[in-house]
């Protein structure tokens, strides 16, 4: 395949092309004539918004949905893909963000799940094992092994297996979806360089993320949607990271970290000796009202099990937690709850929100006991009022408090998540990855509540993989590597190096 | 995206809260133009009054649903308190009406302590709902059949010898001077009424919801799941035992098989009603719709003079199509 790519003139010859797609829901448009050129051996951005119509795009592409009008050509010839089974049979694979692995399977067994037996008769486990050490050898991941247990791989090798799969299946075209939201730094270089050789070798490659720095770095070009429009499509050399983002959200951003008023109080929450097995070791600090106190390092560097250790949702081996100088016997949540603390959980759709209840019941969720009467009956409307206000307070678009929460964006359930977490009354909240999968609108949106919290004097524990709002919004940060907490840096000595040199133990 | 659910989600959500409703008008329309007995007072009442218990038992089923779970002891512990009742009234000294009313209490409160060790064991030491249940099913037949050596109990119906017993039997046999409606579909209106607006207006209700609809959330945000889980598995049983005794009072003998298999007739009912197996949806009035739906499809058989073991193919089939025509929420 690479002959092809090379010996193609550079501004034909494209491996995919979607032209003039529409597609409307119930009279809605969800895309508006939209067109997408990748050529082969190009990776290739798909930037927007949440709600853009990315998603749209690539369930299109892969056979998901159908489209109302509007053409998909690969290698010169239009194609008509109507099902799943037939965008994979024209070489079309999409990892998406939620992996499509079978935990209990083996590697191998994931990676050549459509032909196991080889079209023969039995599994032959032995050839099945080489074939698959093969492929995993080629991409340079030569160290997984083809027996291993799915489920037992991190997150970054289940990632290469999808990959793996999607490359068993003569996939020419690869969607990607949010890779890197859930793999450390070191593991998202291995990714680049993984899809680097796949795109040497021909791949075309379409990828989404919500990380312009990465976009900048690997992609050749990228296509903005937004409202569901083609933006624009631009060679990658031309624009920089402002240019993009002018792009998504058609305005300035002016700044994505608020300025504000550092009004630093009284130490409220102290950890002191938290261990917990390999995962967590001995890790102590302290939180004053009014600030943010961010608490950085590599996924598996052991952040959400310190917060889950201190919670008491897993069980410490030691450890003390006092909140306002008081100690304070946390074996759960619910004891964490009484104490004043609470938790934005790092996923939102499974440990987050309550997706199919309505948004009132996800707003009350922890403020019942003060919104009922005897014998626990809810005051209505006292609960509406009290939502209502919570709602105006975080700015969240909703239609009606009635609707399932299911019904919002991304931005919008975290923020009913926060409003939540507000409702309990807790003034110390542990937010753990807190912008993971919003979009750049909702990510400002968020830093502007953390803010505006911090200098109503709530004090702030954020975990976060993203460098940038580490720098942008902590007052304070310990820095994990190993289940330790190995430095703290305040305002002035943080930057991006010296964060990488701690949590990647190099010495700067 | 999210036009596309906008939509769809406002029909589906009709469809879930009313279908079952439909259904129910259907049937009944349905089956008062096949049969001119069906529309009768007499059939009416009986038809509430053969359904007062299994109403009750469905409430149960609902509550654990809500929470994500399942109970399948409910028709054993229906059983196991309709023989404790007829037991105590008949063969333990408890003849006068106070014993009566120990009988009783003591039968509702032994459902009520079998749910309870259900919900432990479910919440508190993590055993799949399914599987505890079904041995506890197992183990109260047991005790049931030990106790009465496998043999009907029938109190004596004797307002002397023992008045207890008979103002039992006669309560299950008697209706209100007004309307005429019996006295255990009295217990069954109120019962549903209270747990209509203890499922809709109380932390309890909207707590046990939030557990089945999102547990490890819920949990997280500090609510007393165990808690939740283990006051919904209690509650069934308290209802199952409720249950029971009314059984016991309207058919005056309690046998140790009493209640086998209506815990799957109780569950069914929750689901054509149109609440999710998986938890977190689903509601008293659907539930009793659900309950009301069976019941007609058997009565409209059997006044249609249909024999007994063909009825039973054909329920089978109806409840398959009252769940598909139910199938409003669609979980992609």
């Amino acid at each position: 395949m690479s002959e092809q790519a090379a010996g193609l003139p550079a501004d034909q010859g494209y491996k995919i092309e979607m032209r003039n797609i529409h597609k409307s829901f119930g009279g809605v448009h969800a895309l508006k004539d939209v067109s997408l050129r990748v050529r082969p051996g190009e990776i290739h951005a798909l930037l927007g918004e949440n709600g853009a119509g990315k998603s749209t795009l690539m369930k299109i592409l892969s056979g998901a949905y159908s489209l109302d009008s509007g053409s998909i050509w690969i290698d010169g010839a239009e194609v008509g893909i109507n099902s799943p089974k037939a965008g994979i049979a024209l070489g079309v694979s999409i990892i998406y963000q939620e992996l499509a692995l079978m935990g209990d399977l083996t590697a191998a067994e994931n990676i050549f799940i459509d032909n196991l037996n080889d079209g023969r008769g039995l599994i032959h486990w032995k050839r099945l094992r080489a074939k698959t050490q093969e492929v995993l050898n080629d991409l340079g991941f030569g160290q997984i092994q083809p027996s291993s247990q799915v489920s037992e791989l991190s997150i970054a090798y289940q990632q290469v297996v999808e990959i793996c799969r999607a490359l068993s299946r003569n996939s020419s075209i690869l969607v990607l979806d949010e890779p890197t939201a859930v793999l450390s730094t070191h593991e998202a270089e291995q990714l680049f360089t993984l899809l680097g050789r796949l795109s040497a070798s021909g791949v075309a490659i379409i990828y989404i993320s919500h990380r312009l720095e990465e976009i900048l770095k690997i992609c050749d070009r990228a296509t903005v949607l937004r409202d569901g429009e083609n933006v624009a499509s631009v060679e990658i050399k031309d624009v920089d990271e402002q240019k993009l983002v002018n792009m998504m959200i058609g305005r300035d951003p002016q700044n994505y970290f608020p300025e504000r008023e550092r009004a630093i109080g009284e130490v409220v929450f102290e950890a002191d000796g938290i261990c917990r097995g390999d995962a967590v070791r001995n890790v102590s600090f302290h939180v004053r009202a009014g600030e943010v106190f961010g608490i950085s390092g590599l996924v598996g560097a052991g952040r959400t099990e310190t917060v889950m250790a201190i919670l008491g949702e897993d069980k410490r081996d030691s450890g003390t937690v006092r909140v306002n100088g008081r100690a304070i016997k946390m074996r759960s949540p619910i004891d964490a709850r009484k104490a004043g603390v609470s938790l934005l959980t790092e996923d939102r759709k499974t440990q987050g929100v309550l997706l199919d209840l309505p948004i009132l019941y996800n707003i009350s969720l922890c403020a019942l006991k003060a919104l009922s009467g005897p014998g626990g009956v809810i005051n209505r409307k006292k609960e509406r009022q009290a939502a209502g206000v919570l709602v105006d307070k975080l700015r969240i678009k909703i239609g009606s408090l009635d609707d399932d929460c299911s019904s919002l964006s991304g931005g919008n359930q975290q923020k009913v998540s926060i409003s939540k977490l507000l409702g309990s009354g807790s003034r110390i909240l542990l937010f753990d990855e807190p912008t993971r999968g919003v979009d750049v609108g909702a990510k400002i949106e968020i830093y502007k509540i953390i803010s505006e919290l911090v200098s109503e004097g709530y004090a702030i524990i954020m975990i976060s993989s993203e460098m940038p709002e580490i720098i942008g919004m902590c007052d304070r940060v310990a820095v994990m590597r190993g289940g330790r907490i190995v430095g703290e840096l305040d305002r002035a000595e943080l930057c991006e190096q010296s964060l990488i040199n701690l949590s990647m133990g190099v010495n700067g | 995206m999210k036009w596309e659910r906008l939509g769809k989600r406002n029909i589906s959500r009709f469809l879930q809260t009313y279908s079952c409703f439909i259904i129910l008008l259907g049937l009944i329309i349905v089956s008062g133009a096949l049969s001119d007995k069906f529309l009768s007072q007499q059939n009416i009442f009986n038809v509430l009054r053969q359904q007062a218990h299994i109403a009750i038992l469905a409430l149960g089923a609902l509550i654990v649903i809500l929470t994500g779970g399942i109970d399948l002891s409910s028709g054993a512990i229906l059983g196991i308190s309709n023989v404790f009742v007829a037991y105590f009234i008949t063969n333990l000294a408890l003849d006068s009406m106070g014993g009566a009313a120990i009988s009783i209490i003591t039968a509702i409160l032994a459902g009520g302590l079998a749910g309870f060790i259900n919900g432990l064991l479910i919440a508190y030491l993590s055993m799949p709902a399914f599987i505890a249940t079904l041995a506890s099913m197992t183990m109260l037949r047991g005790v049931a059949l030990v106790m009465t050596n496998g043999t009907p109990i029938r109190p004596p119906v004797d307002p002397l010898a023992n008045p207890g017993s008979f103002a039992l039997f006669r309560f299950g046999q008697d209706s209100d001077p007004l309307i005429g409606m019996p006295w255990p579909v009295w217990v069954t209106v109120v019962i549903v009424a209270f747990f209509w607006f203890l499922m809709k207006y109380t932390t309890f209700g909207r707590l046990t919801m939030a557990t089945g609809s999102n547990e490890d959330a819920t949990r997280l945000a500090g609510i007393n799941v165990k808690m939740y889980k283990t006051a919904a598995y209690t509650l069934c049983g308290l209802l199952a035992g409720v249950a029971g005794v009314l059984l016991a009072a309207r058919a005056g003998i309690a046998i140790p098989a009493a209640g086998s298999g209506q815990e799957l007739t109780s569950i069914a009912a929750v689901v054509i009603g149109g609440a999710s197996l998986s938890g977190g949806s689903g509601k008293v009035a659907n539930t009793i719709v659900g309950v009301f739906i069976l019941a007609l499809i058997g009565n409209i058989m059997t006044l249609l003079a249909i024999p007994a073991y063909p009825q039973q193919i054909i329920e089978g089939a109806i409840i398959i199509a009252a769940v598909f025509l139910n199938r409003g929420k669609k979980k992609k």
